[in-house]
């Protein structure tokens, strides 16, 4: 599969309060929370980002929170994956479980600048920024995320597996 | 080689003799958690997939407790939809509002979560129940319904950071200011993905509730869990309050630690964490003038009895100062009862200070105490991300219970030293 388009660059220790404010999680539709995808770090984000674009953030995105509100707004939103240098810990299972793709690339995003064109290819895991013409290599995904992945998330999976007993 | 605490407690759940940190291993599950922001998710997931059965009706709670009593129509939606399905697939620990409080703090003492136990909640303050001798921690919503319907969960072995407490702590220091200081220290992803590890002679000097607040804001330093041995404080509260039986869990003597780090508890001064992260913390001496408009004393961080107590006995006698708003919030309803036994309520009443049914509300900036642009709160809670009480313009401090306090009567951050 690939993906492209633009960047959306944030800083450090991107918290899930700002990704989606808790006055708005009183409703888990996916369209209302993308109205309000990254309101409090970036209030253009929601109104003028485009299907396919990327969030890209520093260390330790998604912290905080384990509402899985704020992977579903990301995705709602349009966004095609977030690209960081690391992502907390729930964050990341939550994304997994529930299919934003998400990828760590350290150096690439030291390198991407806001509104630089993105495209990645998660077959061979290559990540290029076709504006500054630059390749990087994802950090790879353990297989059994993979697997995760290919049964269409959490749920199928464990469904799948409920059937087989 | 030996193992961690948490390599054994997960090891144990997994059927396994021993695990190694990285491995994915798939564990059994003691208990399963989830409260009204992060359950409508699950249940709906499980519905969709036809499933009619939850695998252990009384391995599950639901408490309503982010937006309860229900603020608004939306989330008296989101409450109704949890009670119908606790009601249509026989939860049995299910907590209506008027028996409810906040999830961290009612589940262990209502005896649902015993040392040794395995407990996953999608909430990121399950790590709690650390303080348990228990391994917990948060996950999202669709974990919880996959663990809803198989009874188990996916994890990934962490690897443990070790921290080794000594000595004993001074006046005004509590177990808030113990977490506060290591999360200052390490940062906010200080221990990602890992094991928090508490050990060393100054456990003694902790009791049972600082444990719960030091266990809960794992999370702030970005930790998978953060759990405490066995002792006889342990046992005296988990034979007060278990509903069931339970296994002492200890750490072998060999076991393998990531890193190592100590903390000298007789030197630690309270600590004050500025916005917008928790690592941003401050000895109270070197804070310097910050004026509040409102104080905040209660969530699942610090809304204890003894935490209460420490509030009190610093506004005893006392009056809130004029230009602020002080808000305290006991975690469950039996605290709620014992504040008024003890004659809590009636001190923070008369210092003019308004005391609240159990709710996460204004944590979270929910309700019960939003913050509008340019107000700046001090609050007992986890985390002073930008927005999180209310306006993204707003400030949120974090400290224990007693400073909170002494805040409130001051009308600046401050020590209850200051207070003649």
């Amino acid at each position: 599969m690939k993906l492209k388009g633009k960047a959306w660059k944030y800083g450090d220790d991107v918290d899930t309060d700002v990704i989606i404010p808790a006055r708005y999680l009183n409703t888990s539709d996916p369209a209302e929370l993308a109205k309000h995808c990254m309101e409090d770090i970036d209030a253009e984000y929601a109104a003028k980002v485009s299907p396919g674009d990327f969030i890209v953030a520093g260390k330790n995105f998604g912290c905080g929170s384990s509402r899985e509100h704020a992977p579903i707004s990301i995705k709602a939103s349009g966004a095609s994956a977030v690209i960081a240098r690391s992502f907390a810990r729930i964050f990341y299972r939550n994304s997994f479980n529930m299919g934003l793709p998400i990828f760590e690339a350290p150096q690439a995003v030291d390198e991407i600048d806001k509104g630089d064109l993105l495209s990645v290819d998660m077959e061979s895991g290559l990540l290029r920024n076709e504006t500054k013409r630059k390749e990087y290599r994802i950090v790879p995904v353990p297989p059994f995320m993979q697997e995760l992945v290919a049964a269409g998330g959490l749920l199928n999976y464990v469904s799948a597996r409920r059937k087989g007993k | 080689m030996g193992m961690t605490l948490t390599e054994k407690i997960l090891a144990k759940h997994a059927g396994r003799d021993r695990v190694e940190p990285g491995e994915l291993i798939l564990a059994k599950v003691d208990l399963a958690l989830g409260n009204d922001v992060t359950s409508p998710i699950a249940i709906d997931a499980v519905r969709k997939l036809g499933v009619r059965e939850v695998f252990d009706r009384e391995k599950i709670a639901l408490v309503p407790d982010h937006f309860a009593p229900n603020k608004d129509i939306k989330s008296a939606g989101q409450m109704k939809m949890m009670r119908e399905f606790a009601r249509e697939y026989g939860i049995v620990n299910y907590f209506e509002v008027g028996r409810m409080g906040i999830e961290h703090v009612l589940l262990p003492d209502e005896g649902l979560v015993v040392p040794g136990d395995l407990v996953i909640g999608a909430d990121s303050h399950t790590c709690t129940y650390g303080a348990l001798c228990a391994f917990s921690t948060g996950v999202g919503s669709t974990d919880l319904a996959a663990a809803m319907i198989s009874g188990e969960v996916w994890l990934k072995v962490p690897s443990t950071l070790r921290i080794v407490l000594s000595g004993k702590p001074g006046k005004w220091v509590e177990g808030k200011d113990v977490i506060l200081h290591i999360i200052g220290k390490i940062g906010v992803d200080g221990a990602l993905y890992q094991a928090m590890e508490y050990a060393g002679d100054g456990l003694a000097s902790l009791p049972m509730a600082w444990r719960f607040t030091i266990s809960n804001m794992a999370i702030e330093a970005g930790a998978k869990n953060g759990i405490f041995p066995f002792d006889g404080a342990t046992r005296a509260y988990a034979d007060a309050r278990a509903k069931r039986t339970f296994e002492i869990v200890t750490a072998d003597k060999d076991a393998k630690y990531a890193a190592e780090m100590g903390v000298d508890l007789s030197a630690l001064e309270p600590q004050v964490a500025f916005p917008h992260l928790p690592e941003n913390t401050k000895p109270l001496s070197q804070v310097g003038n910050v004026p509040v408009d409102q104080v905040v004393v209660g969530s699942c961080t610090n809304g204890r009895i003894e935490d209460l107590r420490s509030a009190a006995s610093v506004l005893r006698g006392r009056k809130v100062h004029d230009g602020v708003r002080m808000l305290i919030f006991p975690a469950t309803q039996e605290i709620y009862l014992q504040a008024m036994r003890e004659g809590l309520m009636e001190v923070f009443v008369t210092a003019g200070a308004a005391f609240s049914t159990p709710t996460c509300g204004p944590c979270l900036g929910g309700h019960m105490g939003v913050l509008a642009k340019g107000e700046r709160a001090i609050a007992t809670t986890n985390r002073n991300f930008v927005g999180r009480m209310g306006h993204p313009e707003s400030e949120v401090y974090l400290a224990n219970p007693a400073i909170a306090a002494a805040s409130a009567v001051l009308g600046r951050i401050g020590s209850p030293d200051e207070i003649r």
